[in-house]
């Protein structure tokens, strides 16, 4: 049987760990492979490594960090952050990530994801999506929308809508984050979460908003997520990897143990 | 020396240092003269199988790959380079794959309880009367290791299965035919478990 995944985020900036709350605030904290490392210890599915830097030329770091990562971590990954063409992907892939994740860059120009994954496969191209919910939309029929720049720009398309389109153009799987969840500690958005896993047939990976290990079990249980992505819960250490997995599995959510 | 095909699509950094790992020296190459002169053989895989066999054969590298099979040597194919040992798939209709096995490579029947690529961590279960293939020596039956693919592959004889997986149907996992192996999960990224399947390959002889 397949399991579930439970997936650490690192964000990355200039090729070093930080993690914001909603997206502001920046921390330093340490070297991506040492954190990497630690996260294999602990029985880490796989690993996003989101790079943040804002400049073009740093970003050629990023290219550097992946091959540096791929021969000392034996484990799958996935780098998102400012990706724009097909050259950027194929050189993030050949440097040894297993996939990209591409957010801003699908929204303008959504032949991108039906290009590369033409090229390189779906299993390998992840559309991340940042949605909100619509401030006026019914609790009971709740509708969020996309936000791309890292959260900054509301593009007016429907979330649910997107994360079809973006599979049927060839997206392997959906990076799910809730900006009204991202942060607060208070679970992911569950209702979001349900409403795009029951939209597609591709994995649905959750992110933002988790704060306790009920918050996991809630994510796969009710919503159907595939996988669970967290960043800070992790990164200060408030839950070790194996303790979410251990929990998760004794509520009955398959889980990989080491 | 172990000889990794690299024909410029895809991840070859992390099986390198695996095999590096285990005490192997590793050569990278598309030169389709080397890879016939080879004395193990790796083909990797990412990418779609129509592109990824045209690139293949440009470079002269199908012929030279069936060749060094046809000399009984010791050859590893991982996910897609697994499925270019077929004779088709499904993700490229009407394009012709090495045909080194008999058999096609099929989509997985997607839905919403079952979500395709299957992706994740998954059981390997070796086949009973294919237990002994030195390739899975040692590694326990249920053991996780990592997928990431859309397509199977569905041999014409079922004997060359050494190992099959579940998702949604029962599918061969680990293929197994006298000097050829592949898998269809990524050792190279399944952590202990992944590391000791390349380390029997690197004792393999």
């Amino acid at each position: 049987m397949l399991t579930k995944r439970i997936i650490p985020c690192l964000d990355i900036k200039d090729g070093r760990v930080v993690k914001g709350v909603k997206f502001l605030n920046l921390r330093d904290a340490g070297d991506p492979v040492e954190v990497a490392r630690m996260y294999d210890a602990q029985g880490a599915d796989e690993l996003v490594f989101l790079d943040i830097t804002a400049s073009y030329e740093k970003r050629k770091t990023m290219v550097e960090l992946v091959e540096r990562i791929a021969v000392n971590i034996f484990m799958p990954f996935t780098v998102g952050g400012g990706i724009r063409t097909i050259d950027d992907i194929r050189d993030l892939l050949n440097a040894g990530a297993d996939k990209v994740s591409i957010n801003t860059q699908a929204v303008q120009n959504p032949e991108l994801i039906k290009d590369s994954s033409s090229r390189f496969g779906s299993q390998c191209i992840v559309t991340a999506i940042d949605a909100k919910r619509v401030p006026d939309s019914s609790p009971e029929d709740p509708q969020w929308q996309v936000f791309t720049h890292g959260g900054r720009t509301p593009v007016g398309l429907d979330a649910v809508e997107w994360a079809r389109k973006a599979a049927a153009l060839g997206a392997g799987e959906i990076l799910l984050t809730s900006m009204d969840y991202d942060g607060t500690k208070d679970g992911y958005d569950l209702a979001l979460t349900k409403a795009v896993s029951d939209a597609v047939t591709i994995p649905v990976i959750a992110s933002g908003g988790a704060g306790s290990l009920e918050h996991f079990v809630d994510a796969f249980a009710l919503a159907g997520a595939d996988a669970c992505l967290a960043a800070s819960l992790f990164h200060y250490q408030e839950f070790s990897v194996s303790e979410v997995k251990e929990y998760a599995r004794s509520k009955g959510i398959p889980m990989r143990m080491k | 020396m172990i000889t990794i095909i690299d024909y410029g699509m895809g991840n070859i950094h992390s099986v390198h240092k695996a095999l590096e790992s285990f005490g192997a020296e590793v050569c990278v190459t598309n030169d389709p003269a080397a890879v016939e002169r080879s004395e193990k053989l790796i083909l990797p895989g990412v990418g779609a199988f129509g592109d990824t066999i045209d690139e293949l054969d440009r470079r002269g590298l199908s012929r030279a790959i069936k060749k060094y099979i046809n000399d009984k040597k010791i050859f590893l194919g991982i996910c897609l380079g697994l499925q270019l040992l077929f004779e088709s798939s499904e993700e490229s209709p009407g394009k012709k794959g090495l045909s080194v096995l008999r058999g096609t490579v099929r989509r997985f029947k997607d839905s919403r309880e079952l979500k395709v690529p299957h992706m994740g961590w998954n059981q390997l279960h070796a086949s009973a009367a294919r237990s002994a293939s030195s390739l899975l020596r040692g590694i326990s039956d249920d053991s996780n290791v990592y997928f990431c693919h859309s397509y199977y592959v569905d041999p014409e004889n079922t004997e060359v299965i050494a190992g099959t997986t579940e998702y949604g149907i029962p599918f061969p996992s680990v293929i197994w035919k006298e000097n050829v192996f592949g898998v269809q999960f990524h050792p190279e990224k399944s952590q202990k478990t992944g590391l000791a399947i390349i380390k029997n390959f690197v004792e393999m002889h």
